[in-house]
């Protein structure tokens, strides 16, 4: 096996050395690479470029994936850093708990999850993953190992939650899961015409279930434009149990040709989706694997879009006057005749996050994905930013390769005091391009 | 019947990988290592996974004199012992040791006598259960010398061979011996060897051998294909073999 540090979006392409960790002490972390910048590094499911450290070393956590204890009456489960959330669910569902939050791949470490403070689709009744963080072990190159909580060195807490891993190396973590009694779900699926109705679909949904996400046929002719599928889900009760159907259908294994993700087969592609879901049962019981994760059974499916890779573009708009703002994200879109292969769209609800650089937040985020055409894809970018600016939106670090430093402190309000609480020695090509 | 297990270098990689499938089972395991904090970690993480329960001790496994006492202390904990995997081992520089014969001493006496002297002890016990499997992790670097480990590759050679008589002679007894053969495993033991694609994960090799162990394999390559790679490497000629740079 050998290890490629890259980003899922496999862009950017730069060299990266990296340092497997067998340990999480301090002398595992303080260990060889003393003077070095320093950037732990999980699965490597970010998009775009905050795992990423070209100008020192990756530690790599993969063997940091031991359980530290469990208490299977609270929910109370303790884990070193490295452990995915995958392994969590897998472990830990046979006791009836799980995660409090989980974005949409279950390949993502327990610190990358809370260093992106990812989000799921139960934002509106949950808030995010940060949200359900106890404590937290870091090492600081200058202090040594802290714990840190909402009430002890609370704003380094703070900071850690969303930190980009730039407040020192994350040890391990204390989380609060999520009692459930069967690994289904009862899930419904509801057609939509345009983005006002997903609206009152998505608000009435959310009302009714734990889970929510609307996917959107991006490159509709005008007249249907907005057009997609709310998909709402709840952890079904024990009666629904039953044999889980064999997961992992294939891998992509190598580089596909750049133009196989082209305009006209992902305007094939979305048309058909479209018409599958309208055409088929709306109600039915779904594993939590194929509800939760639909991507992750097709392995590296970012090598589809070729060996320039992808961009993502996730970007949240208040929700006062939202679906407006969303509808002319699209407009742009198909003005530049840019097709996204999957489109999401989720309401936020209105949790806070601990976390100072913390992405969501009241209002409607769409995320989108572009094949990397260089050029034409940033200029489409620009486009987009311009309105999501204008509208008071924000962008997410996670899936960010190319934002700018105005566009990053208009995200993030709080960024110079989060400056206070990066460590000396971390950074990634994230901070030197966009923090400071 | 839930499985109790004995695993010996339960901190190496595949050790690991082995007794986190055995946990899932529900198994009582009892683990022995060099590094008492490691095992902590180990033991912890196993119990979340769902082992009944978990024993560790610490000690220097090169000291044969505790041998006996460390298989009454097994038997305490798990009465009969189910499975045993032996998972111990070096993999020293191979030029180091050629210019420190010592160092090639201290390798063998790691690699070979002290799982020889394991064995014999656990042997004892499986004979008056007459039942179980031993699983040693031996390595395809013993199947032939080459000059590049030719050290490591004559330990873990003689522990096969050692393994062959140990099989044949434990047969009547209704004990199973499995000789595991790992080619590539991607571990703490190979961190600065450059990985291709004939590599795998400690996982993936864990999931082999305990499917080996289950099918009672005789002789486990991990994965598969290194059965034919070596087939070929036995029988390329001595005559050319001695000229290859391997």
């Amino acid at each position: 096996m050998s290890y490629h540090y890259r980003s899922w979006g496999l862009n950017p392409q730069i060299k990266q050395i990296a340092c497997v960790l067998n340990g999480a002490t301090e002398q595992d972390l303080a260990g060889p690479h003393k003077a070095q910048k320093l950037l732990a590094y999980g699965c490597g499911s970010s998009y775009g470029d905050v795992c990423l450290n070209d100008e020192g070393v990756l530690l790599d956590s993969h063997r940091l994936d031991h359980f530290l204890n469990f208490n299977p009456d609270t929910g109370v489960l303790r884990c070193q850093s490295g452990v995915t959330l995958r392994a969590i669910n897998q472990q830990l569902i046979k006791y009836g708990w799980f995660l409090p939050v989980t974005p949409g791949t279950q390949n993502v470490t327990l610190g990358g999850a809370i260093a992106n403070d990812v989000h799921g689709k139960n934002h509106h009744l949950a808030g995010s993953f940060g949200c359900h963080v106890l404590k937290l072990g870091l090492y600081r190159s200058q202090e040594g190992s802290i714990e840190c909580q909402p009430d002890k060195n609370a704003e380094l807490f703070r900071a850690t939650i969303s930190g980009l891993g730039l407040t020192g190396f994350i040890q391990w973590a204390e989380i609060q899961l999520k009692k459930i009694s069967s690994p289904y779900l009862r899930t419904e699926k509801m057609v939509f015409t345009g983005l006002q109705e997903f609206d009152a679909l998505s608000n009435d949904a959310d009302k009714a279930y734990e889970y929510t996400v609307a996917w959107i046929d991006s490159v509709a002719a005008a007249k249907y434009r907005g057009r997609g599928v709310l998909f709402c889900g709840e952890h079904a009760d024990s009666s629904a149990d039953r044999r889980p159907s064999k997961k992992r259908i294939l891998s992509i294994p190598f580089n596909a040709p750049t133009g196989l993700l082209s305009y006209p087969v992902i305007k094939t592609f979305n048309l058909a989706y479209y018409n599958m879901h309208r055409l088929t049962s709306s109600k039915a019981l779904t594993y939590y694997e194929p509800f939760f994760y639909p991507l992750d059974s097709l392995g590296h499916w970012n090598r589809l879009y070729g060996k320039k890779g992808l961009y993502q573009y996730q970007c949240v708009i208040p929700a006062e006057g939202g679906v407006e703002v969303v509808e002319e994200l699209l407009a742009i879109c198909a003005h530049y005749r840019q097709g996204s292969f999957l489109s999401v769209l989720k309401k936020f609800g209105s949790i806070k996050s601990p976390g100072m650089l913390s992405f969501p937040r009241p209002g409607y985020t769409l995320a989108l994905d572009f094949r990397n055409l260089g050029e034409s894809t940033l200029k489409l970018f620009s486009a987009l930013d311009k309105v999501v600016f204008a509208n008071q939106g924000a962008l997410y670090p996670a899936k960010d390769a190319r934002m700018s430093r105005e566009g990053f402190r208009q995200s993030f309000i709080e960024t110079e005091r989060f400056k206070n609480y990066i460590d000396p020695l971390f950074s990634s090509n994230f901070m030197r391009r966009v923090i400071i | 019947m839930t499985p109790a297990v004995v695993i010996i270098g339960a901190t190496s990689a595949i050790a690991e990988q082995i007794s986190r499938l055995y946990a899932e089972q529900g198994a009582k395991l009892f683990l022995v290592g060099r590094n008492e904090k490691k095992l902590e970690i180990i033991s912890d993480d196993l119990k979340v996974r769902g082992a009944a329960c978990v024993a560790t001790i610490a000690m220097d496994l090169t000291d044969t004199r505790l041998h006996a006492k460390l298989v009454e202390q097994a038997v305490s904990f798990l009465g009969d012992i189910t499975h045993l995997y032996v998972a111990h081992g070096t993999l020293a520089d191979n030029e180091a040791c050629e210019n420190n014969p010592q160092l090639a001493m201290t390798e063998i006496t790691l690699n070979l006598n002290s799982p020889v002297s394991l064995l014999l002890h656990f042997a004892g016990r499986f004979r008056t259960q007459q039942y179980g499997t031993i699983a040693v992790i031996s390595s395809v670097a013993g199947d032939r010398g080459r000059q590049s480990n030719y050290i490591y590759g004559a330990a873990k050679g003689g522990l096969s061979v050692f393994l062959q008589g140990l099989r044949n002679r434990l047969y009547v007894d209704n004990i199973h011996v499995a000789t595991v053969k790992p080619g590539f495993v991607d571990t703490p033991m190979t961190t600065d060897f450059k990985k291709g694609m004939m590599w795998v994960s400690a996982k993936k090799a864990a999931k082999l051998t305990v499917y080996g162990v289950d099918k009672k394999r005789n002789v486990i390559y991990v994965p598969g294909f290194w059965r034919f790679i070596m087939l070929i490497i036995l029988h390329i000629p001595e005559f050319i073999f001695k000229r290859l740079k391997l």
